[in-house]
C-alpha cells in the first residue's frame, strides 16, 4: 500500500513510517499541514494517517474538509491526542475513517491502516467469503469448512465474519469491540479473548489445521499458516 | 461621582423608579381631578350663557324688544343665587335693562367668551359674559359671575398641590424602602460570593424561609455552588490519583527499564524487560483514559448527545458479551429484562456503567454462583438491577466505594484499577440518577437508577 502519514512529531513519525515501511508498504511523510494536504491533493494514495493537531496554520481536520471537498475518498485514519468522545465525533464527522488517539500502539495502527486501504478495494456487497476451506455465507447465514456444517450463535457469526473479512490482516481486541459489538470502551475484562477461544472451539477444534490465529502483543488473524 | 456611585446601584434605581412612578401617576390623578372638576365648571358657565341666549332670542322673535326687556327683567328677579348678568343696551350705548350699570368696554365682538373683573352692587367680582348682537343695533350681554366657582377652584387647586407633595414625599420614603429591602435581599448572596471568591467554597447563600423569588434565586446559586464544588473535588480527586495512584504503576515501569539498562545480559532479557514496561505503560494509558472519561462524563458536555434510546437490546448486548465470560467461570448470568424499555439518555455510557458492574458482579463472584441482571419500570424511573454472590461491600465501605481508585479489602486479588464504580455513578449523575450499592445477603446489589425524563422531548 501507498500510505502518507502527516504527522509533526518527529520521533512519533518516524516510529509510524518505519514500522509501516518494515510491513512492507510505500511511505511518503509531510511534517505539516501544508505540506500534508499538498502530497494529498497532488499524489494518489491508498490510505492516509493524519495527525490533527499540525504546525503551519492548517490543521488535520482541514486537510480532511478540504480532501472530501474536492471528493477524494481516500481513506483516512486520524491520530489525535484529543481523546474526548466528542472529539472523536468531530473528526468521524469531517470524513475520517477511523479515529485512533495518542498513546497508541503500533500493532493497533498497522492493523486500522491496513484494514482501511483494504476496504477501499473492496466493490460491490459480497454475500461468500471464502478462506481456505472455510466457508461463510452472508444471505443463508451459513457456515461450513470441510463442507461440514459449523452451528454458530448469531454473535459468534458476526465475529467469524469481521476476521474473514480482515482475512490475513491483524485485526485487534479494539477493532472487533467496535466493528462487531459497538462497543466503544474498554471493558476491563478479556472479554475478546473469551469469545474468539469460543469460536476457536467451533471453527479449528475438529479440523486438523487451525486458522484463527493470535498475533502476540496484537490481536487476532484469520489464515491458514501460524503467525 | 456619587451619583455615578448612585446610579450603578440597581437598589438605588429600584427606588427612584418606584418613587418617579408613584409621583406620575400622583401628578396623573390630580391631572384628571383638575380637568374633570375645574373644566366641567368651565363648560356648564359657557353652557347656562347659550342656553339663555337661545330663550332670549325667542323671546325677542316671539313679542319682539319689549318682550326681550321683561324676560330680563324677570330672570334677574327671579335669579335667586344672583349670579346671572344680563345687559341690554341701545344703538348709544345706554342701558335698557339688565342688572350691570355699564357695557364693559372689553366686550367688543360678538359670540367671544370674555372672562373678566366686574363692578356689581359695590363688588368687585370675576364673570364670564359674551356679547350677543339684537337687531335695530341692540347689544345684549349675557353672563355668569364665576367668582365662587374662581374660589372652588382655587381650593381644588391647592388640594391638589399639597397631595402631589405628599405623595412625592411618601415616593421618596418609598424608595428608601424599596431600595433597603432590595439590598438585604441580595445581602446574603453578595456575601457569600464575595466569601467564595475569597476561596471559602462551603459557604451557602440563606434563606430566608419565605420561599419567594430571593430564596428560588438562593436555591439555584447554591445548585450552581454544588455542583461547583462536586467539579472541583473530582478534579481534586483526579489530581490526587495523578500523583498517588499512577505513581505506583509509573516508578514500576520506569524500574524494569532501568534495571534492564544496567542489569541485562542478554538481548533476549532487554526485550523482555522492555515488553513488561511497555506493558505496564498500556495499563497507566487505560486507566488515564478511563480517569478522562469519568471526568469527561461529569462535566455534562455529554447530556446534549442525549436521545430516547431503548435499554432492552442494549442489555441484551451485556448479556451477550458476558454470557460466556460467566460460563467460563461457571457462573450462570440471569437476565431479566422487558421486551422494550424506554428511555432518554446516552446509550453508550449507559452499556459502559452496565457492564461494568456485571463485569464486576461476574469478578466477584464464586464458581457455580448467579449473576443477575434485571431491569423494572417503577413508577418514578427504571431501575437496572445487578446482584451477585459474592463478598458484597462492608458497610463502612459503601460511601467510598464510588471513589475513585477505591479498592476493598476483597478486591486486592482481582485485577482493576477501582474505576469502575466512580465511571457508573458518573453515567448515573449525568442521567439524574443515582447508584445504590445495596447488601444483597449475600453478595452486592446494585441499583442504577435513571429517572423518567418526562420533560424530555
Amino acid at each position: 500500500m501507498r500510505i502518507l502519514v502527516v504527522e509533526d512529531d518527529k520521533d512519533v513519525a518516524g516510529f509510524v513510517v518505519r514500522g509501516l515501511k518494515e510491513s512492507g508498504h510505500v511511505v511518503e511523510h509531510a511534517d505539516n499541514g501544508r505540506d500534508g494536504l499538498f502530497l494529498a491533493a497532488s499524489e494518489k494514495f491508498d490510505a492516509i494517517v493524519l495527525d490533527r493537531m499540525l504546525p503551519g496554520g492548517i490543521d488535520g481536520l482541514h486537510i480532511l474538509e478540504t480532501l472530501r471537498g474536492q471528493k477524494n475518498a481516500v481513506p483516512v485514519l486520524i491520530l489525535s491526542a484529543l481523546a474526548a468522545v466528542d472529539e472523536r465525533v468531530k473528526g468521524l464527522q469531517a470524513g475520517g475513517d477511523d479515529y485512533l488517539t495518542k498513546p497508541f500502539a503500533f500493532s493497533e495502527l498497522l492493523a486500522r491502516v491496513e484494514a482501511l486501504g483494504r476496504r477501499g478495494n473492496s466493490e460491490g456487497p459480497v454475500t461468500r467469503l471464502k478462506v481456505e476451506d472455510l466457508e461463510l455465507d452472508l444471505l443463508a447465514r451459513q457456515v461450513r469448512r470441510a463442507g461440514q456444517k459449523i452451528d454458530l450463535q448469531p454473535r459468534e457469526f458476526r465475529l467469524l465474519e469481521y476476521l474473514m473479512r480482515h482475512a490475513g490482516q491483524v485485526v485487534t481486541r479494539t477493532m472487533l469491540l467496535e466493528g462487531v459489538w459497538d462497543y466503544h470502551f474498554d471493558p476491563q475484562t478479556n472479554v475478546i479473548d473469551v469469545h474468539v477461544s469460543r469460536l476457536r472451539q467451533k471453527v479449528d477444534k475438529p479440523f486438523p489445521v487451525s486458522l484463527i490465529q493470535t498475533v502476540r502483543n496484537a490481536g487476532y488473524m484469520l489464515r491458514a499458516e501460524p503467525v | 461621582m456619587i451619583g455615578n456611585i448612585l446610579l450603578r446601584s440597581a437598589g438605588f434605581r429600584f427606588a427612584v423608579i418606584y418613587a418617579a412612578l408613584l409621583v406620575a401617576s400622583a401628578f396623573g390623578l390630580a391631572f384628571f381631578l383638575w380637568w374633570s372638576t375645574a373644566g366641567l365648571l368651565d363648560r356648564q358657565t359657557e353652557a347656562a350663557i347659550q342656553t339663555d341666549a337661545e330663550s332670549l332670542w325667542e323671546h325677542w322673535l316671539e313679542d319682539g324688544m319689549r318682550g326681550l326687556v321683561a324676560t330680563i327683567e324677570d330672570r334677574v328677579a327671579q335669579n335667586i343665587d344672583d349670579d346671572a348678568i344680563y345687559l341690554l343696551v341701545d344703538p348709544q350705548g345706554r342701558r335698557v335693562a339688565g342688572n350691570l350699570e355699564r357695557w364693559p368696554t372689553a366686550v367688543a365682538e360678538a359670540g367671544q367668551v370674555f372672562e373678566l373683573q366686574l363692578q356689581r352692587a359695590g363688588m368687585r367680582s370675576m364673570a364670564r359674559v359674551q356679547r350677543f348682537d339684537v337687531p335695530n343695533g341692540y347689544h345684549l350681554l349675557i353672563g355668569r359671575d364665576i367668582q365662587l366657582r374662581l374660589q372652588l377652584r382655587a381650593l381644588l387647586k391647592n388640594a391638589l398641590l399639597w397631595a402631589v407633595t405628599v405623595v412625592a414625599v411618601m415616593a421618596a420614603i418609598g424608595g428608601l424602602v424599596v431600595r433597603n429591602l432590595f439590598r438585604r435581599a441580595l445581602h446574603s448572596v453578595s456575601v457569600t460570593a464575595a466569601a467564595i471568591a475569597a476561596g471559602d467554597l462551603a459557604q451557602r447563600v440563606r434563606h430566608s424561609g419565605r420561599g419567594d423569588e430571593f430564596d428560588q434565586l438562593a436555591d439555584v446559586i447554591n445548585d450552581m455552588l454544588d455542583r461547583i464544588s462536586r467539579l472541583m473535588d473530582g478534579v481534586k480527586q483526579v489530581s490526587n490519583a495523578i500523583a498517588h495512584d499512577l505513581r505506583t504503576p509509573i516508578t514500576r515501569a520506569r524500574t524494569r527499564l532501568e534495571d534492564a539498562l544496567l542489569h541485562a545480559a542478554t538481548r533476549e532479557e532487554l526485550q523482555a524487560a522492555i515488553e513488561r514496561a511497555t506493558a505496564d505503560l498500556d495499563d497507566i494509558v487505560r486507566v488515564f483514559q478511563a480517569l478522562m472519561r469519568i471526568s469527561e462524563i461529569e462535566a455534562g458536555s455529554r447530556r446534549s448527545s442525549f436521545e430516547r434510546i431503548d435499554l432492552a437490546p442494549l442489555l441484551r448486548g451485556v448479556e451477550d458479551m458476558y454470557g460466556v465470560v460467566a460460563e467460563e467461570r461457571e457462573i450462570a448470568l440471569a437476565v431479566e429484562v422487558p421486551n422494550q424499555l424506554n428511555a432518554y439518555g446516552d446509550a453508550a455510557l449507559i452499556q459502559q456503567a452496565v457492564a461494568n458492574l456485571v463485569d464486576n458482579a461476574i469478578k466477584f463472584s464464586p464458581s457455580a454462583a448467579t449473576v443477575r441482571l434485571s431491569a423494572v419500570v417503577g413508577p418514578t424511573g427504571i431501575e437496572i438491577v445487578v446482584t451477585d454472590q459474592g463478598p458484597g461491600i462492608p458497610k463502612a465501605d459503601v460511601g467510598k466505594a464510588t471513589e475513585r481508585f477505591f479498592r476493598g479489602e476483597s478486591a486486592r486479588s482481582t485485577p482493576g484499577a477501582g474505576l469502575g464504580l466512580s465511571l457508573v455513578q458518573a453515567v448515573a449523575q449525568l442521567h439524574g440518577g443515582a447508584l445504590r450499592l445495596e447488601d444483597g445477603t449475600p453478595g452486592l446489589r446494585a441499583v442504577l437508577f435513571l429517572p423518567q425524563a418526562d420533560d424530555a422531548t
